[in-house]
């Protein structure tokens, strides 16, 4: 059942590579057809979750022998963070293809491209089994190049081939962590729950720990390792902006949650510090350089960087806490730059072909496109922490956890909050509300906003706001994820 | 001995042999206007699959006298992937435009060289299996420079005869020394003798100038100067078959002489511990096989030349494993090394396509393939992401397996991580450049003048097989390495 999530979007991925070039209009169809499809086992889930009995720790468990002779099995499970997040990228596989609905070229092979991201994405949300982890986990890599190179703009040949030695070299430390720990624990297999249930010497979790956690991190965007992300995010097309951000460096960060910590507990205690201490810098400067940015890609990319902060920082408290704010700030990150990118690309930078701060200010874009200018507004709000919205609860949460962990590395992070709130509003200002040099003259006349973005606008707002005003039931689900058994271990 | 019983277990090899002595009678004949390329291609095809047939009908296990002919499961299996290799050379070649004189010999060489590889990997007797070598060697020093003959090609023929010739006076003196010491001639008369040998000054001599025969046959630096040039010029298909199938010989035969015949003696490639053996030296020329053939391959313009570059840090990747010393690493390096022959075969495939309508195999000759010849261009990711490691192709697993078994063995995980380290990190490397050449095919825009590039039908039949048993062997590695796993030679 719950193996439906990436099937359908493998099918509906292979479908499109597949379909003649004349039957091309119908691509953004069977790709919608696809996420819809995908997006029903998730909401069965959802209905379900509470009902379902478990199967130690995961509930939804499925469990097949793969490949015998290694000890992989094809397992599969989920828990309360499991479930958050394979919400998020059902809505994000809607959002973004509605976001595309305009493609024109070659838009079978962009939605096969996409609904592939998709598919890694679930699979690696709902993975049991380290090696069909791993296997999502890379199969992202490629389509995220091809998606840059292809359909993007701003210097994308270089962005795209960063990004992907990025991934690349940081999957190739998960790799070799992965691999001592097999090794470690007796090499029978790639079970999850069975390698984080094993003791490992703490001479190996010393050098194991951050090898993993960084390589994991690296997609994750934390800082020092950031520099792939700016470029990556501006250089590439709507859609795969809003899944880098929404989705793809979710994944960095799930991972680092779910693999590196239990794994590695010893040498989570002994390295936290030292991470928690990148995140946090990672805060103030991603919003630092996001202030002096003149790009509005830029800006948005960069406030990722730091908003990603926020989820390191989080579940580097390892309190109850902080993990749990650290993973609604996941989820809540997803909606808002999403929505972010959706408004920029898409709703401003199609219609006028510009993203320069002064160019975009001297258009007149409140009168020109007032739906643009109020979800921009309101994203803007969830962005910078106003209460209501996903980003409060979870930054709150985060911060009440770094509170009894690291009371230092609150200053930056506060920091951090404050220049979002100035780069947040500066943006806002210079893009809609800057006087536009002939401010009597009819606003020029764009095409006018059509309803797929009205759609997807409108689910990413009420995601967004339905997290941040309703949180309780999310909170509860995320923290018995991490009462269970597994996840236990990396409290100290 | 039983003669009989000789002649039953080579058949195969008699088969071919009997094909090729009457294309080159036919070719002295006036018919051989009328057959033309394209039909000794089909007779050559038709011999090697007579074979084929012979050899899957042939009964069960034996072994005879000293081990000259071993037949078992293991072996035909291998048998059998080398004739298919030849089989899909021999259609790659089919379409080609080859000179008068090298229509029927050319394919007859090449299938003198298919029985040489078949004959190494069907014996356990040192001088049977050098003969072999030497027999494989001279008929693809001379395939080098047949077709086309140029002073780039007399050159590149003549460095791969020297260099090969040294390195076979190398592998004899090694194996006479070996003679000596063991007083015996096959592999598992040496284990035997060698058995309470240690770290003996003789054996050790004996090691290094077998390990300088192996090194040159599977490209290892400092034994790789050849490859380039050869390969780059050697018609695409003789390319492609000492890239495939030579290779895969190579490997094989590898791994059964140092695990099998001198398991004894592997000494340890631990950090920390080294041990005096053959496991530090296949350490040592591993590290640098992948170092320098992957920064190599970096710096190449022509596709030709980065897949031999490439090739020697597969070599690198491959010794890795054989490094461990330990009989597990023989599962994965018999499985990745037909994987690689597979992906490598598919890869020259589109080169030689490439190379005949653009007579150019830089990677600017490859802009607009993605357009022109789809089919070709599928093949292409799919071989060259499978090389590079990437989900879900089988290359990913094959490397995944390679780093567990270069693991395996020795007390603690860190003692071996220095080289899955190393090669995880090349591997990083190799996709770039991989995707370099990707880049070209997809989002290039072709040079005015380009030729079309269809593809003629033998050559589709190889990109599909290939492709598809790529994508195959890579979702369901499981019966194959299964097979493998029960049909391993057992160390006495």
């Amino acid at each position: 059942m719950i193996a439906w999530t990436f099937l359908t979007a493998l099918i509906g991925s292979c479908l499109l590579f597949l379909l003649p070039r004349r039957w091309r209009d119908s691509a953004r169809w069977i790709a919608l057809a696809a996420a819809v499809a995908g997006m029903v086992p998730v909401l069965g889930a959802l209905a379900n979750f509470a009902a379902a009995a478990p199967v130690g720790d995961f509930k939804f468990v499925l469990r097949h022998p793969w490949i015998e002779t290694m000890g992989i099995d094809f397992h599969l499970g989920v828990d309360g963070i499991s479930l958050v997040l394979i919400l998020l990228t059902a809505i994000m596989a809607l959002a973004g293809i509605l976001f595309s609905w305009n493609i024109t070229r070659q838009p079978q092979r962009f939605f096969a491209l996409f609904l592939l991201i998709i598919a890694g994405a679930y699979g690696v949300f709902l993975s049991l089994d380290l090696f069909l982890f791993l296997v999502f986990y890379e199969l992202v890599i490629l389509p995220k190049y091809f998606l840059i190179a292809g359909w993007g703009s701003t210097r994308k040949d270089f962005a795209a081939m960063k990004l992907t030695l990025y991934s690349i070299f940081g999957s190739a430390l998960v790799i070799v962590g992965i691999l001592a720990a097999w090794f470690a624990s007796g090499r029978s297999g790639f079970d999850l729950t069975a390698l984080a249930a094993t003791d490992y010497a703490p001479g190996l979790q010393i050098w194991a720990f951050p090898l993993t956690f960084l390589g994991f991190a690296i997609l994750g965007g934390i800082w020092p390792f950031h520099t792939w992300v700016p470029g990556g995010h501006t250089a590439a097309p709507t859609a795969a902006s809003m899944l880098l951000a929404g989705v793809v460096m979710k994944l960095g960060a799930y991972g680092a949650l779910r693999v590196a910590m239990p794994l590695f507990p010893e040498g989570l205690e002994t390295w936290r510090l030292f991470f928690a201490l990148l995140a946090a810098v990672g805060i103030l400067w991603g919003a630092c350089v996001a202030l002096a940015q003149r790009d509005l890609k830029f800006v948005i990319a960069y406030s990722s960087i730091s908003h990603m902060g926020f989820v390191f920082l989080g579940i580097l408290c390892v309190s109850l806490v902080g993990v749990a704010g650290g993973v609604l700030q996941m989820v809540s990150h997803g909606f808002i730059a999403a929505l972010l990118f959706a408004v920029v690309g898409r709703m401003l930078y199609d219609r006028t072909h510009t993203r320069d701060l002064s160019a975009l200010g001297r258009l007149g874009l409140r009168r020109a496109l007032p739906f643009a200018a109020f979800v921009f507004i309101a994203a803007t709000a969830a962005s910078i922490g106003l209460p209501g919205f996903s980003g409060f609860v979870a930054e709150v949460l985060v911060l009440l956890g770094s509170w009894s962990s690291f009371p230092l590395l609150l200053v930056p992070a506060a920091a951090g909050i404050l220049v979002t709130v100035a780069f947040g509003l500066k943006a806002m200002r210079e893009t809609f509300f800057a006087e536009p040099v002939e401010s009597t003259s009819p606003p020029p006349d764009y095409p006018p906003v059509t309803r797929p973005e009205y759609l997807g606008a409108l689910l990413l707002l009420a995601a967004s706001l339905g997290l941040g005003l309703y949180p309780q039931p999310w909170i509860e689900v995320v923290s018995a994820a991490l009462n269970s058994e597994m996840m236990r271990v990396i409290f100290p | 001995m039983n003669y009989s019983n000789f002649t039953l277990y080579l058949l195969p090899e008699i088969v071919v042999l009997l094909t090729a002595l009457g294309m080159v009678g036919l070719g002295c004949t006036p018919a051989c206007a009328r057959i033309g390329g394209r039909g000794f291609g089909w007779i050559a095809m038709g011999g090697v699959g007579l074979a084929l047939l012979v050899l899957l009908c042939l009964p069960g296990p034996a072994t005879l006298p000293e081990a000259v002919v071993v037949h078992d499961p293991l072996t035909r299996l291998f048998k059998a992937a080398l004739c298919l290799l030849a089989v899909g050379t021999l259609l790659l070649g089919a379409g080609g435009k080859t000179r008068t004189e090298a229509r029927a010999e050319g394919r007859a060489l090449l299938l003198f060289a298919l029985i040489g590889l078949m004959v190494v990997v069907g014996t356990e007797h040192l001088l049977v299996m050098f003969v072999g070598l030497e027999l494989a060697s001279l008929a693809l020093y001379i395939l080098v420079a047949f077709e086309n003959p140029g002073p780039r090609q007399a050159e590149a023929a003549l460095k791969y005869f020297l260099i090969g010739s040294v390195a076979a006076a190398f592998l004899l003196f090694g194996l006479s020394l070996l003679f000596g010491i063991s007083g015996s001639m096959e592999l598992r008369g040496i284990a035997e003798a060698i058995a309470e040998m240690g770290a003996d000054p003789v054996l050790l001599a004996a090691i290094a100038c077998i390990l300088v025969g192996f090194g040159f046959k599977v490209a290892a630096v400092p034994f790789h100067l050849w490859a380039p040039d050869a390969y780059q010029a050697a018609p695409v298909p003789v390319a492609g078959f000492i890239a495939s199938a030579s290779k895969v010989a190579g490997f094989f035969i590898a791994a059964k002489f140092m695990l099998l015949g001198l398991g004894a003696s592997a000494g340890s490639a631990d950090w920390g511990g080294f041990g005096a053996g053959w496991a530090p030296l296949l350490a040592a020329l591993a590290a640098l096989s992948m170092l320098i053939g992957n920064i190599g391959a970096l710096a190449q313009r022509s596709v030709t030349r980065i897949m031999a570059f490439s090739g020697v840090g597969h070599s690198g990747f491959v010794l890795a494993a054989l490094a461990a010393a330990r009989h597990e690493a023989l599962r994965a390096v018999l499985f990745y090394s037909l994987i690689y022959g597979l992906a490598n075969l598919t890869a020259f495939g589109v080169i030689g396509l490439v190379r005949r309508s653009r007579q150019s195999d830089e990677m600017a000759a490859f802009a607009g393939l993605g357009r022109s010849s789809p089919l070709a261009a599928g093949a292409l990711v799919l071989a060259l992401l499978s090389l590079a490691g990437l989900p879900p192709l089988a290359g990913f697993f094959g490397k995944f397996q390679l780093f567990a078994a270069t693991l395996s063995g020795g007390i603690d995980p860190a003692a071996r991580i220095w080289l899955v380290g190393l090669a995880l990190f090349m591997s990083a490397v190799s996709l770039y450049y991989y995707l370099r050449i990707l880049k070209y095919v997809f989002f290039a825009e072709p040079a005015e003048a380009a030729s079309d590039t269809t593809a003629d039908n033998p050559s589709r039949a190889v990109f599909i097989v290939g492709g598809a048993l790529l994508i195959l062997l890579g979702l369901f590695p499981g019966p194959l390495l299964q097979f493998i796993q029960a049909v391993l030679p057992h160390a006495r």
